[in-house]
């Protein structure tokens, strides 16, 4: 494995962290419209806090496929097209509540306004749900051929680890939104966002343990490298508390971004536990390695120089774009519908 | 499975169709709204007049509905081509990755965060620079295109590459001659042109439609003078282009264009172009045409004497070169019926919309308002408006189609590039399902534009995100509702 290979498989994962922490709150935003907001007013303010950012974050998504195809194409093709179906329904669910925003704001009819309402809703926990479960099914090691080509059935993909995987996930995002909400938010909102979470975390707690149960039993993260595994779960779960902490005491920086990097810390774990592989196959001879799954070093280092020279720039206009949008919304006055 | 002309490579071919035709039905809308909304914008800025503001706002909030869609139809382009091609993926991964992750990195953050900006912030930023914002979506769409169509360009013209000997695999040796590659640059200015042309089509039959009903006659005028100043610039440009692309095409795909021309002989001195024509695609022959002399020689070669060769002979020429490659068997014969009346559709269309643009804006002229008495004009431009969604398909169809049977000219076959854990089972779900999405989000945003065209220029709400029931904005429509302030 040359350095090159080593930093492009880092920038991906960099790349799927900022990806689960910024779209991850898009997620549970879009999944409280429905489960947390309780009328037109609420909803239109839910919707407002992303209004500007949602189309940003969903472009590190596209960022990220877009490296792994340049950087890693052997495992951009096995990944995207083992996961053909849960991929399609992942589009589907992004196509939803991609158009729900912009299209919801003009129905003239509830009905219709509900829809999208809905659409937003089941499409953001779709998503999340099936990207968690995608990741999880992944790291348990799929049935793949010599050419990286996965023929898996459907135990492959939904068995009950990947469904728990799938359930923290959107869990997971659930809860950053509404951290996000509180700390986008004054008022009533703010106020019931921080009495959900409350409640959600100590759910999310068991869901870890549950998750690092079936870890244990179903990966060969632990064997083969037990340090480093249990060195990120132990990150996540104290993220998971000081993110529970922050809710209580109503520091909502803090809640926010522990909750954040908690979902990072879950991307940490699987390219930890992936590394020095891209795929996992049940038949360990097949597994697709970093050093075989890679561009030529010409395109790496071509890469490298672009993405170095280009990141920058983007950053501090992205974070530009957060800060000019920074002000509270104040919640609606109960009444006004 | 069923054998009922239904395999993994046929529906996977209908299915990259269908995305990327439907996704195209909304890239060149947006790309040429974004700029011409800006253009508005300038003229705001630059003339404070408010009908300019309105304008953009007006016309802003259509682009904003067609970005959307561009946005979520866009994202299934990009994630196909592991899911349907992973063969193409793998094969051509080393080249194919890079621009497009530049155009992610580069184009999409720039779009999508300036869109964002340029929406809510109307009551924030001083004109001139919400006038910028605007700007930069625009030429982050544009960057978009350039990098894609760099990505298409290698397709259709490979160049800067090696072939791995050990993987059979593509390597990229020279990134500059990527980016350099002719064939890009011959593409990237008709797209662009023709991205022009759709939005200021679009607009000036919109606004035709509603002259029709006397609504807000100096806002729609004005608006139909900028749309049509803009639409004959860019057919212009998108003909001119066009022409420098079928001399390109002569020497480099020269397959292409005989089906183009639907030339199964080669031509002779006398230069006999056919207007129309009918084929028998079986046996390689021209059944009956209608010819005139010597226009196809000004066409491809601005003279009058030359030859252009048949696809007979191109066929012939291109087994003596692949066979030992591909094969004897190989089909080197292009879909020339859909070559042939795509082109014409094009090119025809091309010189109708000079046409328009140049009657309406006799017509619309400051002093006279002829306009209003020539309904059926108005009528025709209302009806035009739809053509170039037709004009831009039927270009792709061209160049496309044309590339037959590789999906890298000369490298790999389409048959080869399909993922091999593709099943007819799941492809035909998908091709279904996209089918009624695609058909539903289409006609919702018919509907939706048509709103906003009833709704007329006075009621417009750009930040979109609030509800109708927070009606009426008769006072500040971007007022601060959309953000409320603690
Ligand atoms: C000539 C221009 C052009 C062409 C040929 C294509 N696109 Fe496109 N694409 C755009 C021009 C564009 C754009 C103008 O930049 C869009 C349309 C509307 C928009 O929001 O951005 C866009 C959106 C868009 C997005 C979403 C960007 C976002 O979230 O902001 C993705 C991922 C792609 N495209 C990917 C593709 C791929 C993989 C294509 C090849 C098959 C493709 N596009 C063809
Ligand atoms: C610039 C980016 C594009 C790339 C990289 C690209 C690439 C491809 C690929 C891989 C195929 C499948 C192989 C094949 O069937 O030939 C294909 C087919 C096709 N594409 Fe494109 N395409 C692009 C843009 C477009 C656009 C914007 C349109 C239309 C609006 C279009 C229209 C078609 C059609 C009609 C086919 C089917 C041709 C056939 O089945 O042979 N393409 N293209
Ligand atoms: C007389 C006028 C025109 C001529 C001679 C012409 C010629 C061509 C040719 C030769 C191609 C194929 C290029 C290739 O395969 O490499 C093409 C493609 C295309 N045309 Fe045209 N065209 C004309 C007008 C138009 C107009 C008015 C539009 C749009 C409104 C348009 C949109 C397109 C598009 C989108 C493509 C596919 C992308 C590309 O390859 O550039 N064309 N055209």
């Amino acid at each position: 494995m040359t350095n090159l290979q080593l930093l492009w498989f880092l920038l991906i994962g960099v790349l799927f962290s900022g990806f689960f922490f910024l779209e991850g709150f898009d997620f549970g935003i879009g999944m409280a419209v429905r489960f947390f907001g309780r009328n037109t007013a609420e909803r239109d303010t839910i919707i407002q806090t992303i209004g500007p950012h949602w189309d940003g974050n969903e472009v590190w998504l596209i960022t990220a496929g877009g490296a792994m195809f340049a950087s890693f194409p052997m495992w951009y093709a096995s990944l995207f097209s083992g996961y053909y179906i849960i991929l399609f329904l992942i589009l589907v669910a992004l196509i939803f509540r991609g158009v729900s925003f912009e299209f919801r704001a003009n129905m003239q009819t509830s009905r219709w306004r509900q829809f999208w309402e809905w659409a937003a809703t089941l499409g953001s926990f779709c998503a999340a749900f099936l990207f968690g479960m995608m990741f999880t099914s992944m790291i348990q090691g799929v049935p793949m051929d010599a050419d990286g080509n996965i023929f898996g059935n459907f135990g492959t993909y939904v068995n009950l680890f990947s469904i728990v995987g799938g359930v923290a996930v959107s869990l997971m995002c659930l809860i950053h939104g509404l951290n996000f909400l509180q700390l986008k938010t004054s008022g009533s909102l703010r106020d019931r966002a921080q009495k959900w979470n409350k409640v959600l975390y100590p759910v999310l707690i068991v869901g870890e343990v549950v998750f690092v149960g079936l870890l244990y039993m179903t990966t060969d993260f632990f064997a083969m490298k037990a340090t480093s595994t249990w060195a990120i779960l132990i990150v996540l779960v104290i993220l998971t508390l000081i993110a529970w902490w922050g809710v209580g005491q109503a520091h909502n920086w803090t809640a926010f971004l522990a909750s954040g990097l908690s979902l990072i810390s879950v991307v940490v774990l699987i390219f930890n536990g992936l590394f020095p592989r891209v795929m996992i196959a049940t038949n360990s001879a097949h597994s697709i390695l970093i050093k075989d799954a890679s561009s030529s070093p010409y395109t790496l280092h071509l890469m490298t120089i672009i993405a170095f020279s280009i990141l920058p720039i983007v950053l501090v206009y992205f974070i530009w774009s957060y800060w000019v949008f920074y002000k509270r919304l104040k919640s609606p006055e109960i009444g006004e519908v | 499975m069923l054998s009922i002309g239904m395999s993994v490579l046929s529906l996977s071919r209908f299915q990259f169709a269908m995305t990327t035709v439907f996704h195209f039905f909304f890239v060149p809308f947006s790309i040429g709204l974004a700029f011409i909304v800006a253009v508005m914008e300038t003229l705001y800025v630059v003339k404070r007049d408010e009908t300019y503001r309105r304008m953009s706002q007006f016309w802003g909030k259509i682009f904003l509905y067609s970005f959307a869609v561009g946005v979520v139809t866009g994202i299934i382009q990009e994630f196909q081509f592991g899911m349907n091609w992973s063969e193409y993926s793998r094969f051509m991964g080393d080249i194919f990755g890079a621009p497009l992750a530049i155009e992610a990195l580069a184009a999409f953050f720039l779009e999508s965060t300036f869109i964002g900006l340029w929406m809510f912030t109307w009551d924030r930023f001083k004109p001139g620079i919400h006038a910028l914002f605007i700007w930069l979506v625009a030429f982050g769409s544009t960057l978009s295109a350039v990098w894609i169509l760099a990505a298409n360009s290698f397709m259709q013209n490979p160049v800067g590459f090696a072939i791995n000997t050990k993987t059979g695999r593509v390597v990229m040796t020279d990134f500059a001659q990527v980016v350099t590659n002719p064939q890009l640059w011959l593409e990237f200015p008709h797209v662009i042109m023709g991205a022009g042309v759709t939005a200021s089509f679009v607009i000036a039959g919109a606004s035709a439609w509603r002259l029709l009903k006397k609504d807000h006659e100096s806002f729609y005028r004005k608006s139909l003078n900028v749309a049509l100043v803009i639409g004959l610039i860019a057919s212009l440009g998108s003909v001119a282009a066009g022409d420098v692309q079928t001399r390109y095409l002569i020497q480099n795909q020269p397959m292409k264009f005989a089906a183009m021309e639907g030339l199964y002989k080669n031509s002779t001195q006398k230069g006999d172009w056919a207007v129309i024509s009918t084929f028998d695609t079986k046996n390689h022959q021209t059944k009956s045409s209608i010819e005139v002399p010597y226009v196809l020689n000004i066409l491809s070669y601005h003279k009058l004497s030359g030859t252009v060769k048949g696809q007979n002979a191109v066929n012939r020429e291109l087994h003596a070169t692949y066979d030992k490659k591909f094969g004897k068997d190989m089909n080197y014969y292009v879909p020339t019926k859909t070559l042939f009346w795509s082109f014409r559709i094009m090119a025809v269309s091309g010189g109708l919309f000079i046409l328009l643009a140049l009657v309406g804006l006799f017509f619309n002229r400051k002093k006279a308002s002829t306009i209003m008495r020539q309904r059926w004009f108005l009528v025709i431009l209302g009806l035009a408006m739809w053509l170039p969604f037709i004009v831009n398909t039927t270009g792709w169809f061209v160049t496309e189609f044309g590339r037959y049977p590789w999906v890298v000219y000369g490298l790999l076959t389409i048959a080869d590039a399909v993922s091999p854990t593709s099943t007819v089972g799941s492809l035909l779900f998908t091709n279904i399902v996209y089918f009624a999405l695609f058909a539903g989000l289409g006609l919702v945003m018919i509907i939706l534009s048509h709103r906003v065209l009833k709704a007329g220029p006075d009621n417009v709400d750009v930040s979109g995100y609030t509800s109708e029931s927070h009606e009426p904005h008769v006072t500040d429509p971007f007022g601060t509702e959309a953000f409320n302030h603690d």
